[in-house]
Protein backbone atom coordinates (compact mmCIF):
# COMPACT_ATOMS: atom_id res chain seq x y z
CA UNK A 1 0.00 0.00 0.00
CA UNK A 2 2.78 2.37 0.95
CA UNK A 3 4.24 1.85 -2.48
CA UNK A 4 1.33 3.43 -4.30
CA UNK A 5 3.15 6.72 -4.75
CA UNK A 6 6.30 4.99 -6.07
CA UNK A 7 7.19 4.78 -9.68
CA UNK A 8 7.51 1.32 -11.13
CA UNK A 9 5.85 -2.02 -10.56
CA UNK A 10 4.16 -3.03 -7.29
CA UNK A 11 5.56 -5.81 -5.04
CA UNK A 12 3.09 -8.34 -6.46
CA UNK A 13 3.99 -7.44 -10.04
CA UNK A 14 7.67 -7.73 -9.16
CA UNK A 15 7.19 -11.15 -7.54
CA UNK A 16 5.10 -12.64 -10.36
CA UNK A 17 7.40 -11.08 -12.95
CA UNK A 18 10.43 -12.98 -11.67
CA UNK A 19 8.72 -16.37 -11.76
CA UNK A 20 7.75 -16.61 -15.44
CA UNK A 21 7.33 -13.39 -17.50
CA UNK A 22 10.83 -12.12 -16.65
CA UNK A 23 12.37 -15.45 -15.59
CA UNK A 24 16.15 -14.92 -15.18
CA UNK A 25 17.10 -18.11 -17.03
CA UNK A 26 14.47 -18.32 -19.77
CA UNK A 27 13.55 -14.68 -20.38
CA UNK A 28 16.57 -12.58 -19.42
CA UNK A 29 19.14 -15.33 -20.22
CA UNK A 30 21.12 -14.27 -17.12
CA UNK A 31 23.06 -16.51 -14.75
CA UNK A 32 23.71 -18.99 -17.53
CA UNK A 33 27.08 -20.12 -16.14
CA UNK A 34 25.57 -21.82 -13.05
CA UNK A 35 22.56 -22.93 -15.12
CA UNK A 36 24.94 -24.98 -17.21
CA UNK A 37 27.53 -25.94 -14.61
CA UNK A 38 25.68 -27.22 -11.54
CA UNK A 39 22.54 -28.70 -13.09
CA UNK A 40 23.53 -32.35 -13.52
CA UNK A 41 21.88 -33.15 -10.20
CA UNK A 42 18.82 -31.80 -8.42
CA UNK A 43 20.86 -31.39 -5.24
CA UNK A 44 23.32 -29.09 -6.99
CA UNK A 45 20.53 -27.07 -8.60
CA UNK A 46 18.59 -26.70 -5.35
CA UNK A 47 21.69 -25.69 -3.35
CA UNK A 48 22.73 -23.15 -5.97
CA UNK A 49 19.15 -21.83 -6.22
CA UNK A 50 18.88 -21.51 -2.45
CA UNK A 51 22.25 -19.76 -2.09
CA UNK A 52 21.43 -17.33 -4.92
CA UNK A 53 17.99 -16.63 -3.39
CA UNK A 54 19.60 -15.87 -0.01
CA UNK A 55 22.18 -13.51 -1.54
CA UNK A 56 19.57 -11.85 -3.75
CA UNK A 57 17.17 -11.26 -0.86
CA UNK A 58 19.80 -9.89 1.54
CA UNK A 59 21.46 -7.68 -1.09
CA UNK A 60 18.15 -6.29 -2.39
CA UNK A 61 16.88 -5.46 1.11
CA UNK A 62 20.15 -3.84 2.19
CA UNK A 63 20.56 -1.82 -1.02
CA UNK A 64 16.95 -0.65 -0.80
CA UNK A 65 17.50 0.46 2.83
CA UNK A 66 20.55 2.56 1.96
CA UNK A 67 19.26 3.79 -1.42
CA UNK A 68 19.18 7.51 -0.38
CA UNK A 69 22.95 7.29 0.21
CA UNK A 70 23.80 5.83 -3.20
CA UNK A 71 25.82 8.12 -5.45
CA UNK A 72 25.59 7.41 -9.18
CA UNK A 73 29.35 6.89 -9.62
CA UNK A 74 29.76 4.80 -6.43
CA UNK A 75 26.67 2.60 -6.67
CA UNK A 76 28.27 -0.32 -8.56
CA UNK A 77 31.06 -0.42 -5.96
CA UNK A 78 28.51 -0.62 -3.15
CA UNK A 79 26.48 -3.30 -4.99
CA UNK A 80 29.59 -5.43 -5.48
CA UNK A 81 30.73 -5.00 -1.87
CA UNK A 82 27.28 -6.00 -0.58
CA UNK A 83 26.92 -9.00 -2.88
CA UNK A 84 30.44 -10.26 -2.13
CA UNK A 85 29.76 -10.11 1.63
CA UNK A 86 26.55 -12.11 1.45
CA UNK A 87 28.09 -14.64 -0.96
CA UNK A 88 30.95 -15.23 1.49
CA UNK A 89 28.44 -15.73 4.32
CA UNK A 90 26.46 -18.22 2.18
CA UNK A 91 29.69 -20.03 1.25
CA UNK A 92 30.76 -20.42 4.92
CA UNK A 93 27.29 -21.64 5.93
CA UNK A 94 27.33 -24.29 3.21
CA UNK A 95 30.82 -25.41 4.27
CA UNK A 96 29.59 -25.72 7.86
CA UNK A 97 26.17 -27.32 7.33
CA UNK A 98 26.17 -28.87 3.83
CA UNK A 99 29.80 -29.87 3.52
CA UNK A 100 29.26 -32.39 0.70
CA UNK A 101 27.38 -29.89 -1.45
CA UNK A 102 29.96 -27.22 -0.68
CA UNK A 103 32.67 -29.56 -1.98
CA UNK A 104 30.64 -30.65 -5.00
CA UNK A 105 29.84 -27.08 -6.07
CA UNK A 106 33.42 -25.96 -5.34
CA UNK A 107 34.11 -22.55 -6.91
CA UNK A 108 30.56 -22.04 -8.18
CA UNK A 109 29.31 -20.77 -4.81
CA UNK A 110 31.98 -18.00 -4.59
CA UNK A 111 31.21 -17.28 -8.25
CA UNK A 112 27.66 -16.15 -7.29
CA UNK A 113 29.44 -12.81 -6.75
CA UNK A 114 29.56 -12.36 -10.53
CA UNK A 115 26.04 -13.69 -11.17
CA UNK A 116 24.45 -10.92 -13.27
CA UNK A 117 20.95 -11.66 -11.95
CA UNK A 118 21.84 -10.17 -8.56
CA UNK A 119 23.56 -6.97 -9.65
CA UNK A 120 20.80 -6.47 -12.23
CA UNK A 121 18.10 -6.61 -9.53
CA UNK A 122 20.07 -4.17 -7.33
CA UNK A 123 20.26 -1.77 -10.26
CA UNK A 124 16.75 -2.23 -11.70
CA UNK A 125 14.70 -2.55 -8.52
CA UNK A 126 16.41 -2.26 -5.12
CA UNK A 127 18.23 1.03 -5.74
CA UNK A 128 14.96 2.68 -6.83
CA UNK A 129 12.11 1.08 -4.86
CA UNK A 130 11.07 0.50 -1.24
CA UNK A 131 12.20 -2.40 0.95
CA UNK A 132 8.94 -4.36 0.53
CA UNK A 133 9.06 -4.16 -3.25
CA UNK A 134 12.77 -5.02 -3.29
CA UNK A 135 12.16 -8.10 -1.09
CA UNK A 136 9.25 -9.26 -3.27
CA UNK A 137 11.39 -8.73 -6.36
CA UNK A 138 14.23 -10.77 -4.84
CA UNK A 139 11.88 -13.62 -3.89
CA UNK A 140 10.32 -13.69 -7.37
CA UNK A 141 13.62 -13.54 -9.23
CA UNK A 142 15.32 -15.95 -6.82
CA UNK A 143 12.54 -18.52 -7.08
CA UNK A 144 12.42 -18.00 -10.85
CA UNK A 145 16.17 -18.67 -11.04
CA UNK A 146 15.83 -21.77 -8.85
CA UNK A 147 12.94 -23.03 -11.00
CA UNK A 148 15.06 -22.49 -14.12
CA UNK A 149 17.96 -24.48 -12.62
CA UNK A 150 15.70 -27.25 -11.35
CA UNK A 151 13.89 -27.67 -14.69
CA UNK A 152 17.24 -28.19 -16.43
CA UNK A 153 18.47 -30.48 -13.63
CA UNK A 154 15.30 -32.59 -13.81
CA UNK A 155 15.91 -33.45 -17.47
CA UNK A 156 19.65 -33.99 -17.01
CA UNK A 157 19.54 -36.08 -13.84
CA UNK A 158 16.70 -38.33 -15.04
CA UNK A 159 18.30 -39.02 -18.43
CA UNK A 160 21.90 -39.03 -17.17
CA UNK A 161 21.58 -41.00 -13.91
CA UNK A 162 18.01 -42.37 -14.07
CA UNK A 163 17.26 -40.74 -10.69
CA UNK A 164 15.61 -37.61 -9.28
CA UNK A 165 17.13 -36.25 -6.05
CA UNK A 166 19.20 -39.45 -6.21
CA UNK A 167 21.75 -38.45 -3.56
CA UNK A 168 19.38 -37.09 -0.92
CA UNK A 169 16.19 -39.09 -1.42
CA UNK A 170 17.32 -41.96 -3.65
CA UNK A 171 14.32 -41.71 -5.99
CA UNK A 172 14.87 -43.87 -9.06
CA UNK A 173 12.81 -42.75 -12.07
CA UNK A 174 14.15 -45.07 -14.76
CA UNK A 175 14.59 -48.61 -13.39
CA UNK A 176 18.05 -50.11 -13.79
CA UNK A 177 17.93 -52.27 -16.88
CA UNK A 178 20.35 -54.39 -18.92
CA UNK A 179 22.53 -52.26 -21.20
CA UNK A 180 20.75 -53.45 -24.37
CA UNK A 181 17.37 -52.18 -23.06
CA UNK A 182 18.38 -48.84 -21.52
CA UNK A 183 21.63 -47.28 -20.42
CA UNK A 184 21.96 -43.80 -18.87
CA UNK A 185 22.87 -41.02 -21.28
CA UNK A 186 26.32 -40.10 -19.97
CA UNK A 187 26.38 -37.03 -22.24
CA UNK A 188 23.56 -35.46 -20.18
CA UNK A 189 25.84 -35.38 -17.11
CA UNK A 190 28.65 -33.79 -19.12
CA UNK A 191 28.75 -30.13 -20.28
CA UNK A 192 27.26 -30.82 -23.78
CA UNK A 193 24.13 -32.17 -22.08
CA UNK A 194 23.74 -28.85 -20.29
CA UNK A 195 23.83 -26.86 -23.53
CA UNK A 196 21.45 -29.27 -25.31
CA UNK A 197 18.95 -29.21 -22.42
CA UNK A 198 19.05 -25.43 -21.97
CA UNK A 199 18.60 -24.90 -25.73
CA UNK A 200 15.67 -27.31 -26.01
CA UNK A 201 13.90 -25.98 -22.88
CA UNK A 202 14.41 -22.40 -24.08
CA UNK A 203 12.82 -23.42 -27.40
CA UNK A 204 9.84 -25.02 -25.64
CA UNK A 205 9.46 -21.90 -23.47
CA UNK A 206 9.48 -19.66 -26.56
CA UNK A 207 6.91 -21.82 -28.41
CA UNK A 208 4.55 -21.75 -25.41
CA UNK A 209 4.84 -17.95 -25.04
CA UNK A 210 4.33 -17.40 -28.78
CA UNK A 211 1.19 -19.60 -28.75
CA UNK A 212 -0.21 -17.70 -25.77
CA UNK A 213 0.39 -14.36 -27.50
CA UNK A 214 -1.25 -15.38 -30.78
CA UNK A 215 -4.21 -17.06 -29.06
CA UNK B 1 32.58 18.74 2.83
CA UNK B 2 30.02 17.85 0.23
CA UNK B 3 32.48 17.90 -2.65
CA UNK B 4 35.37 16.25 -0.81
CA UNK B 5 36.37 12.63 -1.31
CA UNK B 6 35.29 11.66 2.21
CA UNK B 7 31.96 13.43 1.80
CA UNK B 8 31.30 11.30 -1.27
CA UNK B 9 32.78 8.01 -0.18
CA UNK B 10 31.84 7.70 3.50
CA UNK B 11 29.03 5.18 2.86
CA UNK B 12 31.53 2.88 1.14
CA UNK B 13 33.97 3.16 4.05
CA UNK B 14 31.28 2.58 6.69
CA UNK B 15 29.87 -0.38 4.78
CA UNK B 16 33.36 -1.79 4.35
CA UNK B 17 33.94 -1.78 8.12
CA UNK B 18 30.47 -3.13 8.81
CA UNK B 19 30.83 -5.99 6.31
CA UNK B 20 34.32 -6.79 7.52
CA UNK B 21 33.07 -7.11 11.10
CA UNK B 22 30.10 -9.24 9.97
CA UNK B 23 32.38 -11.61 8.04
CA UNK B 24 34.76 -11.89 10.97
CA UNK B 25 31.81 -12.81 13.21
CA UNK B 26 30.51 -15.44 10.79
CA UNK B 27 33.98 -16.89 10.39
CA UNK B 28 34.57 -17.07 14.14
CA UNK B 29 31.20 -18.73 14.71
CA UNK B 30 31.44 -21.31 11.93
CA UNK B 31 35.13 -22.17 11.62
CA UNK B 32 35.12 -24.88 14.37
CA UNK B 33 32.28 -26.64 12.57
CA UNK B 34 33.99 -26.37 9.19
CA UNK B 35 37.22 -27.73 10.71
CA UNK B 36 35.27 -30.66 12.20
CA UNK B 37 33.72 -31.41 8.77
CA UNK B 38 37.18 -31.47 7.22
CA UNK B 39 38.50 -33.77 9.94
CA UNK B 40 35.63 -36.21 9.35
CA UNK B 41 36.26 -36.06 5.61
CA UNK B 42 39.97 -36.74 6.23
CA UNK B 43 39.34 -39.72 8.52
CA UNK B 44 36.75 -41.21 6.16
CA UNK B 45 39.26 -41.17 3.27
CA UNK B 46 41.97 -43.12 5.09
CA UNK B 47 40.73 -46.63 4.14
CA UNK B 48 40.71 -45.59 0.46
CA UNK B 49 44.20 -44.07 0.62
CA UNK B 50 46.02 -46.88 2.43
CA UNK B 51 45.34 -50.51 1.50
CA UNK B 52 44.26 -52.46 4.57
CA UNK B 53 43.65 -49.44 6.80
CA UNK B 54 40.40 -49.18 8.73
CA UNK B 55 40.93 -46.00 10.74
CA UNK B 56 43.42 -43.25 11.48
CA UNK B 57 44.93 -41.68 14.57
CA UNK B 58 46.19 -38.09 14.53
CA UNK B 59 49.79 -37.59 15.54
CA UNK B 60 52.20 -34.66 15.58
CA UNK B 61 55.37 -35.07 13.53
CA UNK B 62 57.70 -32.09 13.46
CA UNK B 63 55.28 -29.17 13.36
CA UNK B 64 52.53 -30.83 11.33
CA UNK B 65 49.61 -33.12 12.14
CA UNK B 66 49.69 -36.43 10.27
CA UNK B 67 47.45 -39.48 10.55
CA UNK B 68 48.74 -42.93 11.38
CA UNK B 69 46.65 -45.43 9.41
CA UNK B 70 45.77 -48.48 11.49
CA UNK B 71 44.39 -51.83 10.41
CA UNK B 72 41.75 -53.78 12.32
CA UNK B 73 44.36 -55.09 14.80
CA UNK B 74 45.67 -51.60 15.58
CA UNK B 75 49.07 -51.93 13.91
CA UNK B 76 50.38 -49.22 11.60
CA UNK B 77 49.91 -49.91 7.89
CA UNK B 78 50.70 -46.46 6.51
CA UNK B 79 50.59 -42.71 6.90
CA UNK B 80 48.25 -39.99 5.66
CA UNK B 81 49.77 -36.53 5.30
CA UNK B 82 47.56 -33.46 5.00
CA UNK B 83 49.35 -30.89 2.85
CA UNK B 84 48.46 -27.69 1.09
CA UNK B 85 49.84 -25.00 -1.17
CA UNK B 86 48.96 -22.41 -3.76
CA UNK B 87 47.24 -23.71 -6.89
CA UNK B 88 46.30 -21.80 -10.03
CA UNK B 89 43.32 -19.99 -8.50
CA UNK B 90 43.31 -20.66 -4.78
CA UNK B 91 44.88 -22.94 -2.18
CA UNK B 92 44.82 -26.67 -2.87
CA UNK B 93 44.55 -28.98 0.16
CA UNK B 94 45.54 -32.61 -0.31
CA UNK B 95 45.74 -35.87 1.59
CA UNK B 96 48.72 -38.03 0.63
CA UNK B 97 48.79 -41.73 1.49
CA UNK B 98 52.18 -43.37 2.19
CA UNK B 99 53.05 -46.98 2.99
CA UNK B 100 54.39 -48.05 6.39
CA UNK B 101 58.04 -47.28 5.67
CA UNK B 102 57.18 -44.08 3.74
CA UNK B 103 58.86 -45.58 0.67
CA UNK B 104 55.93 -45.38 -1.75
CA UNK B 105 52.85 -43.25 -2.33
CA UNK B 106 49.68 -45.31 -2.02
CA UNK B 107 47.03 -42.73 -2.88
CA UNK B 108 46.03 -39.09 -3.21
CA UNK B 109 42.85 -37.22 -2.33
CA UNK B 110 41.87 -33.57 -2.88
CA UNK B 111 40.27 -32.09 0.23
CA UNK B 112 39.75 -28.61 -1.13
CA UNK B 113 40.37 -26.74 -4.39
CA UNK B 114 38.93 -23.87 -6.38
CA UNK B 115 40.69 -24.53 -9.69
CA UNK B 116 39.22 -23.60 -13.08
CA UNK B 117 36.04 -25.62 -13.66
CA UNK B 118 36.47 -28.14 -16.49
CA UNK B 119 40.28 -27.85 -16.58
CA UNK B 120 42.11 -27.46 -13.26
CA UNK B 121 39.34 -28.99 -11.18
CA UNK B 122 39.96 -32.29 -12.95
CA UNK B 123 42.79 -32.84 -10.43
CA UNK B 124 40.01 -34.21 -8.20
CA UNK B 125 39.22 -36.98 -10.69
CA UNK B 126 40.31 -40.51 -10.00
CA UNK B 127 42.09 -40.75 -13.35
CA UNK B 128 44.56 -38.04 -12.35
CA UNK B 129 44.91 -39.06 -8.71
CA UNK B 130 45.70 -42.66 -9.70
CA UNK B 131 48.84 -41.46 -11.47
CA UNK B 132 50.37 -40.97 -8.01
CA UNK B 133 49.55 -44.36 -6.53
CA UNK B 134 52.51 -46.73 -6.58
CA UNK B 135 55.09 -44.00 -7.23
CA UNK B 136 58.25 -44.02 -5.15
CA UNK B 137 58.31 -41.55 -2.28
CA UNK B 138 62.11 -41.50 -2.14
CA UNK B 139 62.71 -39.05 -5.00
CA UNK B 140 60.71 -35.99 -6.11
CA UNK B 141 58.10 -36.60 -8.82
CA UNK B 142 58.14 -34.57 -12.03
CA UNK B 143 55.37 -33.43 -14.37
CA UNK B 144 55.26 -34.54 -18.00
CA UNK B 145 52.89 -33.27 -20.69
CA UNK B 146 51.20 -35.07 -23.55
CA UNK B 147 52.49 -38.56 -22.78
CA UNK B 148 51.90 -41.22 -20.18
CA UNK B 149 54.33 -40.77 -17.32
CA UNK B 150 56.86 -43.48 -16.43
CA UNK B 151 58.35 -44.12 -13.00
CA UNK B 152 58.69 -40.86 -11.08
CA UNK B 153 56.63 -38.99 -13.67
CA UNK B 154 53.06 -37.71 -13.46
CA UNK B 155 51.17 -36.82 -16.63
CA UNK B 156 49.61 -33.34 -16.30
CA UNK B 157 45.88 -32.78 -16.79
CA UNK B 158 45.39 -31.43 -20.31
CA UNK B 159 45.03 -27.65 -20.20
CA UNK B 160 45.87 -27.49 -16.50
CA UNK B 161 49.65 -27.60 -16.32
CA UNK B 162 49.86 -25.10 -13.47
CA UNK B 163 47.30 -26.98 -11.33
CA UNK B 164 49.09 -30.29 -12.01
CA UNK B 165 52.48 -28.79 -11.16
CA UNK B 166 51.05 -27.35 -7.95
CA UNK B 167 49.74 -30.74 -6.85
CA UNK B 168 53.05 -32.44 -7.63
CA UNK B 169 54.97 -29.66 -5.84
CA UNK B 170 52.79 -29.98 -2.73
CA UNK B 171 53.22 -33.78 -2.75
CA UNK B 172 57.00 -33.56 -3.17
CA UNK B 173 57.38 -30.99 -0.38
CA UNK B 174 55.16 -32.79 2.12
CA UNK B 175 56.64 -36.25 1.44
CA UNK B 176 60.23 -34.99 1.74
CA UNK B 177 59.44 -33.15 4.98
CA UNK B 178 57.73 -36.20 6.45
CA UNK B 179 60.60 -38.51 5.50
CA UNK B 180 63.03 -36.20 7.32
CA UNK B 181 60.94 -35.84 10.46
CA UNK B 182 59.06 -39.10 10.80
CA UNK B 183 59.54 -41.18 13.93
CA UNK B 184 62.10 -43.95 13.52
CA UNK B 185 60.35 -46.58 15.57
CA UNK B 186 56.88 -47.37 14.25
CA UNK B 187 54.61 -49.17 16.70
Amino acid sequence: MSDRGNDGPTPVERFIGGLIPENPVYRQILGICPSLAVTNSMEGALTMGGAALFVLLCSNVLISLIRPLLKPHLRILIFTLTIATFVTIADRFLAAFLYDMSKQLGPYIPLIIVNCVIIARCEICASKQSVGTAAADALGQGLGFALGLMSIATVREILGFGTWFGKWLGWRVIPTAPAEVWSPWIIMILPPGAFLTLGLLLGVFNILTARRKSA
Amino acid sequence: MKGSYIGQAWPVIVLGFFFGAALAGVHAALSPRIAANRLNDTLSQIPALIPGATRGAPMEVGNQIVYRALDADGSTVGWVLPAGGQGFADRIELLIGLDREARAITGLYVLQQNETPGLGNRITEKEFRQRFAGQSAQAPLSVVKGRVGGAGEVEAVTGATVSSQSVVGIVNGAVAQFRRERPEATP
